[in-house]
């Protein structure tokens, strides 16, 4: 296979919720290690395509797809997918700070230990690792044993954040990963993101579209279902092509 | 209409009214050259603080509305536009008093010969302010790639009335004093056109989000 810059190669896909269309024909490559955004107005289907990457929507009795989703390549909607496998590449990050109800270590080590590590010292290296790259790791070494629960809410977003990079993921998809926190919070949040993009590829979907702005290289703007526009963010911004993607970052939408 | 919207419009109308003012000082610095008219030409520099003011009065604002707004896509554009262009037009300002000072001093002096390219010169520098003005409000049309275009007249009148008075030093070296300041008069006209080409390329940007000056126009509607 020639060498791709793109991770994920979406073509004509299209997400069902029953008979109800949630996206519609959608065209569009993620590249690897960028920052992509998906922006658009609530009920666009903006976090359904995101939650089709790593086959999230599985989990929802009715739906379906059409079209084709390659990760690497590989049709992920094939049968033979191994879908575990695939959430361990494909991470998830959501709105709400989401820690199991467990200490900070074994918050992280849930992932490496259901995937047969069991060694302690190999474990506390992951661990390790995992909370340093979070940017988690000074604040929490000396409480690995306390609850998730009792961190902050930009700490708990973090420790989520470490929980994925633990699986040692391709991608990691975030779905509105700031929208629960104080603006120095999310400023932490964003610099990490930017620093684990020099590793890992990073799709987020956002409604703070100076988010958007601050952190992706690519933007995709969708509105009922449609990629209305994709195009690297400044273009974006500062130059959209499409009147409908200029009304709503304008906020001048309907 | 939304607050910014109505933000935007006050914005897009203060900078006219700087557009007005800036046109009008041309017009009478000039006059007061043609018609040898003193009062009028210390009024267009007693008037100059007011250009000033208004230049300053939309910087700021521009800057209120990108910090509290947080504008977009064409209203980027739009404020990014105005703040750009203030400063050509209150150089323009400046430029009017520099004409206007030059002919307190020439109206002390017998005139040389009548006054020929420099009106001409005035008449076409207000309608390329004038028009890239209106291309400010009116959005994208042809106007400004007509403006940018005027400016090669307006440098060709230059060198015309710098060709003729040269002829009038050489034939006589007692005018060289009041020949120079009409070759600086000639000067300030030619600037003037170029601020005015200068805002007619970011009128460019702000109607296309695209960059022209310091390269060739190939692609005018």
């Amino acid at each position: 296979m020639v060498a791709n810059k793109n991770i994920f190669e979406i073509k004509d896909f299209s997400i069902f919720y029953g008979d109800f269309m949630a996206v519609k024909n959608v065209t569009l490559n993620i590249e690897y290690n960028k920052i992509s955004a998906i922006i658009g107005p609530s009920g666009c289907g903006k976090s359904t395509l995101l939650r089709s990457l790593n086959r999230m929507n599985d989990l929802i009795i009715s739906s379906h797809v059409a079209g084709e989703l390659f990760f690497q390549g590989v049709d992920i909607y094939h049968k033979d997918t191994d879908v575990i496998e695939l959430r361990r590449r494909v991470g998830m990050v959501f709105q709400k700070p989401n820690p199991f109800p467990s200490s900070v270590y074994e918050n992280v080590a849930y992932g490496p230990k259901i995937r047969g590590i069991k060694k302690k010292n190999q474990l506390d290296e992951i661990i390790e690792n995992a909370l340093v790259k979070a940017d988690l790791w000074k604040e929490v070494k000396d409480k690995l044993n306390e609850s998730g629960l009792s961190l902050s809410g930009g700490q708990m977003q973090r420790l989520c954040i470490a929980r994925s990079l633990a699986q040692e993921p391709e991608v990691i998809l975030f779905d509105e990963p700031t929208s629960a926190l104080d603006p120095i919070s999310t400023a932490h949040i964003e610099n990490l993101l930017q620093e684990l993009q020099k590793t890992v590829t990073i799709v987020i979907v956002t409604h703070n579209m100076q988010q958007a702005a601050r952190i992706s290289n690519y933007t995709a703007f969708m509105y009922l279902g449609e990629m209305v526009e994709f195009g690297d963010t400044n273009s974006i911004f500062v130059n959209p092509q499409n009147k409908l993607t200029e009304e709503y970052i304008t906020g001048r939408f309907g | 209409m939304a607050i910014f919207d109505e933000e935007l419009k006050d914005l897009r109308e203060r900078v006219l009214k700087l557009g007005c003012m800036v046109e009008n000082a041309i017009r009478d610095s000039v006059k007061a050259l043609v018609e040898r008219d003193s009062d009028l030409a210390k009024e267009v520099i007693k008037k100059d603080h007011l250009i000033n003011a208004l230049d300053v009065g939309i910087d700021e604002e521009c800057v209120r509305l990108i910090a509290l707004r947080q504008p977009l896509a064409r209203d980027l554009r739009l404020i990014t536009t105005a703040m750009k262009i203030t400063t050509d037009l209150e150089r323009m300002g400046d430029m009017a008093v520099n004409i206007a000072e030059r002919a307190l001093e020439l109206n002390e002096e017998p005139q040389l010969k009548p006054f020929v390219n420099i009106p001409k010169m005035a008449v076409l520098a207000q309608s390329m302010v004038r028009d890239a003005l209106d291309a400010f409000v009116t959005g994208c049309s042809r106007l400004p790639y007509e403006v940018i275009k005027r400016d090669d007249e307006v440098d060709d009148l230059t060198v015309k009335n710098f060709e003729e008075l040269l002829s009038f030093m050489i034939q006589d070296p007692k005018r060289i004093p009041l020949a120079i300041k009409r070759t600086y008069i000639a000067k300030y006209l030619e600037r003037i056109a170029d601020h005015a080409t200068n805002i007619a390329e970011m009128i460019i940007y702000m109607c296309r989000g695209k960059m022209i000056r310091h390269t060739e126009i190939t692609d005018a509607p």
